[in-house]
């Protein structure tokens, strides 16, 4: 009863009135087409190769049972077959030649029956196909593209709280000539996308002798405008009679920015430091140009080097997907309330 | 802790020195540079000084990397870009898929804008109300805003395709498939469902943390005038989320413009050059074309940054003009 | 994060930052490889028996993908960066950055009697006598039949001079009586269409060497459209994609979506592994058409680039791999056609070829007589590119309706005339 009642609390009134009902469903709804895909990706992950061309396709992954018959070394696949008086028979197929295939009774391996390849259907189970991802593992130097993608991933991290917040401060708590310009000019940048700078930013890397060095992917990240705009949003609220305070008491700049500035903005730290993760885990066209030795490789150029043989792999396609998923997801679910309740208070602002 | 702490206090006295001095010799005003230093240093040379590399690139010709080695050609590449028979006509034009990705890229902002801010209002005012688990829902709609776009685009790519579920969904319920992706109408339609799907959370939670900023005490004066919730929407919320709505509709009117990576995993830019956008244009241009034009690729991201610049300032102003004749009321 | 695992990532991150390879050692040769099947594989075993008869130098595979090689590659090397030896397929778009390594080879003469012929198309010019590299296949484009669908249809296969309208024909009755979605599909690739546009009649070339769209190939284009249009070709092909970017056919083939495919002799055995013992596929020959029943040569080649900091070490290693005992190995677990011509006398045992590997195999080694010597000089010309990509980004518009053919004829033409003359600038 108490259990109910806590269900259907609402606004004011102690039932849920029409609007409410639209409310849920409609978050309902969100829910539905939000994660229903990527469960689906989850389902299709597991199945085998030859399970993904099946149409039309099972949520949960099948695959052809094989049994052992006695004569025969290797497994063989089953079918249901439908005799001449109607009933259906589990046989196992010993060989297919053009469209006959010679099936047999695996308690009989010693009768043959040649029947028409469209008059049999395969018996399924429930597999799941943990190959998918083992294979990857053993493919692949798997664990050195994830430690490369982690490294660069809060390397940058770290070095753009750092940075962006230094900028951040000067543009805020400061006066000084030129700084207006500077400031537009972050923003300003904010409309080129990354991707028409991608040759002159080759070739800058190049010159500075970064190129297949993870530097080289995190060096040129971590100036982000978005960064800047955030926390310079966020400081501006900070009384300047804390400085004024601070001062006085002969502290340092470094001291203030140190000691002050930075405990009081970390709600919006933390908003950035969850975006500059989210970012530097998913690079994917900067990687691609600086990095071509596969040992400095990241998870999502490996995941692009399948992407590209595209129809041939979907099985380990998606296995690699999932597993790319897999930590920000991780990230996602322990960090949730710091994103969501940063952005409230740094957007507010 | 401890480590940690010592870490960072390590860090910490490292450079506290170094600004002492530097703030003797600057002065308190001029130490904002030495602060704002680093930051410039990388934007410097990794974001302007490429961007200074394009111009000189747009303004040569041939098809060497090293802009040194290229022959200077002028305004050349951008008469090529713009250079039509007839404007009316794309079919006329030199580069008409330039003109097409223009066109497409114009097309695809407007309506993924509006639909996309449309729909994270909504769903920000009804994760306003008093639900349960509300923290739980904001986590469901922002968590596709993580995944990476190649991510995105493959799981639906992987929904979409003839034999897949969607189509098998289709079948079931006794209507025929569909070519999703090979459709030209269709292809668009699940550019812009698919970015919207990917990027509406984020704007949602601005817009929410704009809406539990609204005092509670607004929306009590308003019942006890028995105002309608349409005219407590219009008269009350909607004005003072206004900075917020600025702000989300200006940052995603940049996006949806920049648009690439979805799409071009999605669709590749086809059927034909039905979801070929502006992006996916430069790139083709100037990377994945063995042939590469370098310099009109660069003459076309000029193109787009100038365009973008001046539909932001439109932007600004008109919002501002609207905020300001609204205060006037 | 607790505090052990931030400390315990901040001393990590300083180990792995003072750790990182940024530098190649003298005596290591990095080898860009892209596959089919599985030919960069094949290549590190050979490489680990390398390293292991000359101690002192390393050989590492960096195995990427196709798009990679076309991409990044050419944009690297332009750069002054790039591997030492790489496997690539724009032969003539790239031998500017090719490395001479004569100088290092152990025999001469062997390579000139054994490569000789395809040694001219890793050369710069015409005069030059260098030996850049060698082709590590001789490929051809041609077809792939379900024999399986065909027998189920009961249509029987036209004969070895049937034309393109006869296949299509068969394979549009195929389709329909086993319900196949559609009939037949070309990889999505210029240099595919090229093959039956130059059987069409098209001259490719004009008299002063220079590239041309003549009636041939419009025809081809138009052709090519119109069997779209009627629903005989699959439409995820060439239109699932936008740009020129490549895409093959064999996914389609190998899930039974089509009778017929239009790809090469390099998918051999990919065929092999991929299908296995879920169809019967044969290879045919190539279909004719008015002037000539010809797909076209090519393959990837094994090349030196200037890049290396260790020329020595390169030429001795495409010295090992180039030898007859190992490039016998390579062709024969890799399933293609040997570019060696010591080797394509005396024949290549392919140990672990099916019977229908080793008959794609033959039909495809036989088709190299049939080869019309414009697919030779197409396959050979620098700037081939300048017409395949424009075919395929317009021909594409105009499967979907954005142009008419002829709209795409002339398109294809300016394409090809700006970016020849970019390209000569």
């Amino acid at each position: 009863m108490r259990t109910l009642a806590f269900f259907t609390r609402t606004r004011g009134r102690h039932r849920l009135d029409w609007t409410d009902w639209l409310s849920y469903l409609y978050l309902g709804a969100g829910l539905f087409t939000l994660f229903a895909p990527i469960v689906w990706l989850l389902m299709s992950s597991l199945k085998t190769e030859s399970a993904l061309g099946q149409f039309p396709p099972t949520f949960l992954p099948y695959s052809q049972k094989t049994v052992t018959v006695a004569g025969h070394d290797k497994l063989l696949p089953l079918f249901t077959v439908r005799q001449a008086d109607g009933s259906l028979r589990e046989m196992a197929q010993v060989r297919r030649i053009g469209i006959m295939a010679t099936l047999v009774d695996p308690a009989q391996p010693t009768q043959e029956v040649r029947v028409n390849i469209n008059d049999r259907k395969p018996v399924s189970e429930l597999t799941f196909a943990w190959s998918n991802y083992t294979d990857l593992f053993a493919k692949f130097s798997f664990g050195r593209y994830l430690w490369n993608s982690v490294f660069i991933t809060v390397v940058a991290t770290l070095l753009t709280l750092l940075i962006n917040s230094m900028a951040a401060f000067a543009l805020s708590k400061y006066q000084f000539r030129g700084q207006k310009a500077v400031f537009l000019l972050i923003i300003a940048t904010l409309m080129i996308p990354p991707t028409i700078i991608l040759v002159p930013v080759f070739l800058v890397i190049n010159s500075v002798g970064l190129l297949n060095s993870l530097w080289g992917v995190i060096l040129p990240a971590i100036a982000t405008p978005t960064g800047v705009f955030l926390l310079r949003q966020y400081m501006l609220t900070i009384p300047d009679e804390l400085l004024e305070a601070a001062r006085m008491d002969h502290a340092s700049e470094w001291r203030i920015y140190w000691k002050i500035i930075l405990p009081l903005s970390a709600p919006a730290l933390a908003v950035l430091a969850i975006f500059s993760v989210m970012w530097r885990w998913n690079d994917f066209l900067l990687p691609l140009i600086v990095l071509s030795k596969s040992e400095v490789f990241t998870l999502q150029l490996a995941l692009n080097s399948f992407q590209g043989e595209l129809n041939t792999q979907w099985h380990y396609l998606l296995a690699m997907t999932v597993i790319t998923l897999v930590p920000i997801t991780l990230v996602f679910a322990f960090l949730q309330k710091y994103i969501t309740t940063g952005i409230a208070s740094a957007g507010v602002k | 802790m401890h480590g940690v702490d010592r870490l960072l206090g390590g860090f910490f006295n490292l450079f506290e020195p170094l600004f002492r001095a530097a703030q003797r010799w600057l002065g308190l005003s001029r130490l904002g540079w030495l602060f704002v230093g680093p930051n410039l240093l990388v934007f410097g040379l990794f974001t302007f000084l490429p961007i200074l590399i394009n111009l000189l690139y747009a303004s040569t010709g041939g098809v060497k990397l090293m802009p040194l080695e290229r022959p200077f050609t002028g305004a050349e590449n951008f008469a090529i870009l713009l250079e039509c028979r007839d404007y009316l006509d794309i079919q006329s034009c030199r580069k008409d898929v330039f003109w097409r990705a223009t066109f497409n890229t114009a097309k695809f902002s407007l309506i993924q804008v509006g639909l996309m801010v449309g729909l994270s209002l909504l769903t920000a005012l009804v994760l306003n109300r008093k639900i349960v688990g509300r923290g739980f829902w904001r986590g469901v709609f922002f968590y596709p805003v993580l995944l990476s776009p190649v991510v995105v685009a493959l799981i639906w790519k992987w929904l979409l395709q003839s034999q897949g579920v969607f189509n098998a969904g289709l079948l079931a319920a006794g209507a025929s498939p569909v070519d999703w992706l090979l459709d030209a109408g269709w292809a668009f339609f699940w550019t812009v469902f698919v970015s919207i799907w990917a990027h509406m959370g984020f704007y949602t939670l601005i817009l929410l943390a704009g809406l539990q900023a609204i005092p509670k005490d607004m929306y009590e004066a308003a019942q006890l005038d028995a105002a309608s919730p349409w005219r407590t929407l219009r008269r009350i919320t909607l004005p003072l989320l206004m900075p917020n709505l600025i702000v989300v509709l200006v940052l995603a009117l940049i996006r949806a413009v920049q648009i690439f990576d979805e799409v071009f995993v999605l669709t590749g830019g086809g059927p034909g050059s039905a979801t070929t956008f502006i992006v996916q244009f430069i790139y083709q241009t100037g990377f994945a074309e063995q042939i590469h034009l370098y310099g009109l690729a660069a003459a076309a991201s000029l193109l787009l940054a100038l365009g973008l610049i001046a539909l932001t300032l439109a932007q600004l102003r008109l919002t501002r003009a609207s905020e300001a004749g609204q205060k006037a009321r | 994060m607790t505090t052990q695992v931030s400390k315990t990532v901040i001393a990590a991150a300083v180990a792995a930052f003072l750790s990182i390879p940024v530098v190649a050692q003298a005596g290591e040769i990095r080898v860009m490889c892209y596959q089919d099947g599985i030919e960069c594989d094949v290549t590190a075993e050979q490489a680990k028996r390398f390293e292991a008869a000359n101690p002192g130098t390393k050989v590492v595979i960096d195995v990427v993908p196709y798009k990679t090689i076309v991409e990044q590659l050419p944009v690297q090397l332009a750069a002054g960066q790039g591997p030492d030896i790489a496997r690539v397929t724009d032969l003539g778009g790239l031998s500017k950055y090719y490395l001479d390594v004569s100088a290092h080879v152990k025999d001469r003469a062997y390579w000139e009697s054994n490569f000789g012929a395809t040694l001219p198309w890793l050369r710069p010019t015409a005069s030059d006598k260098g030996i850049y590299g060698f082709m590590s296949q001789l490929t051809m484009t041609g077809p792939f039949v379900n024999k399986t669908l065909f027998e189920q249809a009961k249509v029987a296969l036209p004969g070895p001079k049937a034309t393109w309208d006869e296949w299509v024909e068969a394979a549009r009755k195929v389709a329909k009586a086993t319900q196949t979605p559609a009939a037949l599909a070309w990889d999505r690739s210029g240099h595919r269409f090229a093959g039956p546009a130059i059987s069409y009649g098209a001259k490719i070339f004009d008299a002063k060497g220079d590239l041309v769209l003549d009636d041939g190939y419009k025809t081809t284009v138009n052709k090519f459209v119109a069997w779209h249009k009627d629903g005989a070709m699959l439409k995820e092909v060439w239109a699932g994609s936008g740009g020129s970017s490549y895409a093959d056919s064999i996914g389609e083939f190998k899930n039974g979506r089509v009778a017929m495919v239009l790809s090469g002799s390099w998918q051999i055995n990919r065929l092999q592994k991929d299908i296995g013992n879920a169809f019967d596929w044969v290879a045919v020959p190539n279909p004719c058409g008015p002037a000539a029943c010809s797909g076209i040569p090519g393959g990837a080649a094994w090349v030196a680039l200037k890049t290396s900091k260790s020329p020595k070490e390169v030429g001795m290693f495409l010295d090992f791999i180039a030898s007859e005992a190992n490039y016998a190995e390579f062709t024969g677990k890799t399933e293609n056609i040997p570019a060696h011509a010591g080797l394509a006398r005396k024949g290549v045992p392919y140990p672990g070829a099916t019977p229908a590997a080793r008959a794609a195999l033959a039909s495809f080694s036989a088709g190299v007589a049939t080869l019309s010597p414009v697919a030779y000089q197409f396959q050979g010309y620098k700037f081939n590119r300048a017409m395949m990509l424009p075919t395929v980004a317009r021909v594409t518009q105009a499967i979907v309706g954005e142009m008419s053919s002829d709209e795409a004829m002339t398109k294809i033409g300016a394409d090809m005339a700006d970016a020849v003359k970019q390209a000569q600038k």
